[in-house]
């Protein structure tokens, strides 16, 4: 099954790299975007066909290498395959 | 005393701080390699600059999970003075030894060059032989040094004393220009609550020599020395001395 997942920084914490592109592409005539967040999507590859199982892996890989909670949030997406 | 500098595969100031603790300080020092499973008789560590692992994924991300990790957090658990420099720093972060975590750098540049640091807390063995409100001058050179700690844990780091440096101009006066990474309250340094565990931004290994531009980062060693040399020394009192 393949699993994807999405690392953002907490809506709390200040995201320099969101904010520059914001900038950028007001300066490119983009006024109507108000906002950018950027982060990280990582597709998993794995080799389980148990969906539950496959979720459960992806969360344990998530919450102790893919993402930092005191920074960061992620979200799963689990498709069969 | 022995000084044990942690070498994890893309560390890359371990030679600079064995050079400091060495042959600046004639201290006896040796390497540990980042898989080794014990300390090999070291009474401080370093961890030093660079970029442990690649950190691809995040600054000091994987280093946490290198197999002398586990004795360095037992080490730290026992009251042992461990030093994070940098990178080291960030390792620290991501192992849970220090709290909060680093950010990109406010405005995203790597910032290599000398910033101005105040002694905020002396009772550390990183710090006792400096006087609070001295103002150092020492380089830094990083792209994540925006250290970052949500609310509650950051109001618990000030009411504990933890914040050991914070970024300055040459007066020793907080302002947003003098902050080189956005760093809340502009923190650059900070230790556990043990206060046997600190980790700083700025590079005091590269600052121990005049012919390097300056000597303000010879009192990180010089207190560390220090806390060894005398009994009597506060420093030792405060962490208990359990090492």
């Amino acid at each position: 099954m393949r699993a994807r997942v999405f690392v953002t920084l907490k809506p709390s914490v200040f995201d320099p790299q969101g904010r520059t592109i914001a900038d950028a592409l007001h300066s490119l005539g983009y006024q109507n975007v108000a906002d950018v967040r950027q982060g990280k999507y990582f597709e998993l590859d794995l080799a389980t066909t148990e969906r539950a199982e496959a979720e459960r892996l992806a969360a344990d890989v998530a919450d102790k290498v893919l993402a930092n909670p005191v920074i960061e949030s992620y979200r799963i997406e689990v498709d069969g395959s | 005393m022995r000084f044990g500098v942690v070498v994890f595969p893309g560390s890359n100031c371990d030679e600079d701080a064995l050079h400091a603790a060495r042959d600046v300080f004639g201290q006896d020092a040796g390497y540990l390699w980042h898989k080794d499973a014990d300390l090999k008789g070291a009474d401080v560590l370093i961890l030093p600059g660079g970029f442990a692992h690649g950190d691809y994924l995040r600054t000091g991300a994987m280093a946490r999970f290198s197999p002398i990790m586990a004795p360095v957090r037992a080490f730290a658990e026992r009251g042992g003075p461990v030093l994070g420099i940098c990178n080291g720093f960030q390792i620290l972060l991501e192992a849970g030894l220090l709290p909060g975590a680093m950010l990109r750098n406010k405005g995203l540049q790597y910032r290599c060059e000398h910033v101005h640091l105040r002694v905020e807390q002396t009772d550390t063995p990183f710090t006792c032989a400096g006087r609070a409100g001295q103002v150092l001058r020492i380089p830094i050179g990083h792209g994540e040094g925006n250290y970052f700690a949500p609310p509650d844990m950051l109001e618990r780091i000030e009411a504990n004393r933890q914040v050991i440096l914070r970024y300055t101009d040459a007066a020793g006066r907080v302002d947003e220009a003098s902050n080189p990474n956005g760093s809340v309250h502009a923190i650059a340094a900070l230790c556990n609550e043990l206060r046997n565990v600190v980790g700083m931004m700025p590079h005091p290994e590269r600052a121990c020599e005049a012919l390097l531009g300056g000597v303000d980062g010879r009192v990180v060693f010089e207190s560390i020395i220090e806390t060894f040399r005398g009994a009597e020394n506060p420093a030792l009192h405060a962490v208990g001395r359990p090492f």
